[in-house]
């Protein structure tokens, strides 16, 4: 049977790909893969503390961590969109020069 | 310890995360995505969660994935092709990632964490009609402000993708 803990390292190591995504990639639908991947370990955290504890607040949370995530993708795929529409690119270090 | 269940989806989890930021085209790398959120609802029934995983496959596997599938599509692939990372950059995130995984992990396996709440047999399950009265009861108000801003960044991604066509209407009738 598995642990508290092996839950946690999982979660760790989603955290530190997510971490590594947001250093590495300059592509935007990149970077907001790696956000989703941080979003998933610290909610995988929470309910893992909720099985652990126990407690339902922990689920309750997540749930609502996962309505907000998704909101957050719709937006962020619409700002790429847009910013698609006026660099033709969806490399971050090209955003910067405001032009367009 | 780990059981085999556990192992194989904690490697399909992991495996499906770095291939959804490494694969060369995006579109795989969003279906990895999606398989990499299948795998966490996985771990969300081994967390005796059945309610939060089935939420995990509705939202992220169902609309996320697809969402992000027809952003792909939407986008020209050549913008998509082009991979600008400087070894050394990259380099640098490997090194990141693995501070942060050897501290972290560190600091788990000595926090004592799973001696205190790590016996989950020993404990009762979360029985999902809790989850409801909370829900409805304490975090009420949450859950209407939830839907407003769901309602609020539903309306803001339709205006931000619909600005550039009334632009473009107008220049034409100019």
């Amino acid at each position: 049977m598995s642990e508290l803990i092996d839950f946690l390292i999982v979660s760790l190591v989603l955290v530190a790909i997510g971490i590594y995504g947001l250093v590495v990639k300059r592509n935007a639908i990149r970077m907001l893969f790696s956000i989703e991947i941080i979003a998933n370990a610290a909610n995988l955290v929470l309910v893992a503390f909720s099985r652990g504890l126990p407690n339902a607040q922990g689920q309750t949370f997540a749930l609502f961590s996962i309505a907000i995530a998704a909101a957050e993708v719709a937006v962020g795929l619409g700002l790429i969109i847009v910013a698609y529409r006026l660099y033709k690119e969806i490399d971050v270090a090209e955003f910067r020069s405001m032009r367009g | 310890m780990a059981d085999p269940i556990f192992i194989g989806i904690s490697i399909l989890t992991v495996g499906a995360a770095i291939i959804s930021l490494e694969a060369r085209e995006l579109i795989y790398g969003a279906v990895a995505l999606a398989i990499s959120m299948l795998g966490i609802a996985g771990f969300f029934l081994l967390l005796d969660a059945p309610f939060v995983a089935m939420f995990q496959i509705a939202v992220y596997v169902g609309a996320v994935a697809v969402l992000v599938i027809f952003t792909v599509m939407l986008v020209r692939t050549q913008a998509l092709f082009t991979t600008k990372e400087d070894k050394r950059r990259k380099g640098a995130g490997i090194a990141l990632m693995l501070i942060i995984m050897a501290s972290l992990g560190a600091l788990l396996l000595t926090s004592g964490l799973n001696g205190q709440f790590g016996n989950f047999d020993a404990q009762s399950k979360v029985n999902f009609v809790q989850i409801g009265q909370l829900m409805v009861g304490y975090y009420a108000p949450a859950l209407i402000i939830l839907g407003l801003t769901l309602a609020g960044a539903v309306i803001a991604a339709l205006s931000l993708a619909r600005r550039e066509d009334v632009e473009q209407q107008h220049e034409r009738t100019d």
